[in-house]
């Protein structure tokens, strides 16, 4: 028996998206890989916000990391191009980047931080803009089909590709992810988090290094959204340097809030419901930053705890009410 | 295990704490008392490491910690509760505890299995939270605690360290004054069932007076009198400066 009921629905719903690209029209998968893609990046980035208690401005730079570390590789090691290799080539990477700016980072708190981490993306973005024969500039870099595992899916055509393997890949890293993230958070290291989060004095004083862990927790978060940057490339068949630019980073914050940072699967629901806002938004007028906006007043204002956040609250009232 | 030597401090011309010495032995429970302004917190802010005295030495198990950090004090065995309360706010009162307790064991570092899976750990966060009589209250969230309950979560959090001496500073401040003994009742039992050895800073000597081995008087940043509360309650000059009594 599986004590916790959580677990029952994490297993049902995990068999229902097996069955997704039987469901949907190969345009609606892709942008559902794309929703799950920006899932991998909004639990890590949620390791931050909602779980340290730190919003970063620049989240795109580890985004754009993972991006780049495909289309590089694509480029000037194209042996080395398949899935088994890339993946870990854009964790490490992220890792890389993400310990740099972090120790810098990690030195300040709230707005101070925003800044920096908004500050040490463009930099990013400056190098991939500026840096045109090595890294494409504004034209960016093709990212062709990887090989898997020795497979080839050379000559294949992309949306085949999207709706067959790399779909069950991309969702087996998500359920790992998921299962990893939930693990971190509810451990004594995640715990040790949230004490940091809360009470920054008090952290201290039970003998928490929080600089270091802020650090720690940096270097998690930035590892997945590299991830998910890597995994992103794949569906999006392109990669450009506007990963890396704030407002880029401002979309992965968008879609936490949107789904609730409060809660783990908040930024779940949020990157899937944000991939599909964006895209009818953008279809049906072109003044689709403007719903984007007027979603976000909304938002802040009726909904704080964002759509998953509200939804838990239902749910609450309504087991309160069974049980009077 | 503690003890002081000539510690100054000043804050511009103004001698805050000026050439104070103080002993605590193993076991034992002081208070210091004095009005407001009399260099009690800023006293217990250069023992935790808070503060770097102008002048003095502090030495803790005969070892020199004046210029130690405050982490390496709470390694060592220094804990303090705050006058304000610090506590986590959106984690359990079993959190709370249970993640001093994993600092302690040095098990933050661990990432992967939740915690409810270390059964002791959690086990002695609930013993910790029945010696401060606050079992029931173990789910709750600091905001859906009352005052009192709130300052008693937070020594319990100190005394989860394992300190070997605790710091409190104002056990009682803000909490209902018919609710202030029951605090004191929670807090100095626990205290006294372990045996660690305690400083607590108040400003009413009537709430210390029942609980400490030793009252150490303040006043203009000294120490004006020491001894057993019942003799401190009987000399002249603390009664003139702390209750304004002459005769």
């Amino acid at each position: 028996m599986v004590k916790n009921p959580r677990w029952v629905a994490y297993g049902l719903i995990f068999i229902f998206l097996l069955f997704i690209p039987r469901l949907l029209s190969i345009h609606n998968l892709m942008l559902f890989e794309y929703g799950l893609t920006f899932a991998i990046v909004g639990l890590g980035f949620n390791l931050l916000l909602g779980y340290t208690g730190l919003l970063s401005f620049g989240h795109g730079a580890y985004f754009a990391v993972g991006a780049y570390t495909v289309g590089m590789v694509a480029k000037y090691l194209p042996e080395a191009y398949s899935l088994e290799i890339l993946v870990p080539a854009a964790l490490f990477f992220s890792l890389i980047i993400a310990l740099i700016f972090g120790f810098l980072c990690v030195r300040h708190t709230k707005i101070f931080f925003s800044i920096l981490a908004l500050s040490l993306s463009m930099l990013i973005f400056a190098l991939l803009f500026k840096l045109y024969h090595i890294t494409g500039g504004s034209d960016g870099l093709r990212v062709p089909l990887p090989t898997m595992f020795g497979i080839s899916f050379k000559g294949m055509r992309r949306p085949l590709f999207l709706s067959g393997t790399y779909y069950y890949f991309l969702l087996m890293i998500f359920a790992i992810s998921c299962v990893v993230m939930r693990g971190i958070v509810s451990s004594p290291f995640g715990k040790a988090l949230q004490a940091i989060r809360d009470n920054e004095v008090r952290a201290e004083l039970i003998g928490i290094r929080v600089r270091r862990y802020r650090l720690y927790a940096f270097i998690i978060s930035g590892m997945f959204v590299g991830l998910g940057g890597a995994l992103w490339s794949f569906v999006n068949g392109h990669v450009t340097a506007d990963l890396s630019h704030w407002v880029f980073s401002g979309e992965i914050v968008y879609m936490t809030l949107l789904g609730g940072f409060g809660i783990f699967e908040g930024p779940i629901v949020g990157a899937i419901i944000f991939t599909y806002l964006k895209l009818y938004a953008m279809g049906n007028t072109q003044y689709w930053m403007f719903v984007i906006g007027a979603t976000l007043i909304v938002l802040v204002l009726l909904l704080p705890n964002g759509v998953a956040g509200a939804f838990a609250s239902l749910f609450a009232k309504m087991g309160r009410k069974k049980s009077v | 295990m503690l003890i002081v030597k000539n510690l100054t401090k000043h804050f511009g011309g103004f001698n805050a704490v000026d050439d104070v010495n103080l002993e605590i032995k193993e076991g034992e429970i002081i208070s210091i008392i004095g009005t407001n302004g009399a260099g009690k917190t800023t006293l217990v802010n250069m023992i935790s490491g808070y503060l770097k005295p102008d002048k003095g030495t502090i030495l803790f198990f005969d070892k020199d910690i004046t210029h130690a950090s405050p982490y390496i004090r709470i390694k060592l065995g220094i804990g303090r509760s705050f006058q304000l309360i610090q506590l986590f706010e959106n984690s359990t009162a079993l959190d709370n505890v249970r993640t001093a307790l994993f600092s302690k064991y040095g098990m933050i570092r661990r990432g992967l299995m939740p915690a409810d899976r270390y059964t002791s750990v959690t086990e002695e966060a609930v013993k910790i939270l029945k010696n401060f009589n606050m079992l029931d209250k173990k789910d709750l969230t600091p905001k859906a605690l009352s005052e009192g309950d709130m300052k008693i979560l937070d020594v319990a959090i100190a005394f989860a360290l394992k300190s070997k001496l605790l710091l409190l500073d104002e056990p009682t401040s803000g909490v209902a004054t018919q609710d202030k003994f029951k605090v004191m009742d929670s807090i100095v039992s626990a205290i006294r069932k372990e045996g660690i050895s305690t400083l607590i800073i108040e400003h009413d000597m009537d709430i210390v007076l029942g609980y400490s081995d030793r009252v150490v008087v303040m006043h203009e940043g000294k120490v004006m009198a020491e001894g057993k509360p019942a003799e401190i309650m009987e000399n002249r000059e603390v009664k003139a400066t702390l209750f304004g009594i002459v005769g």
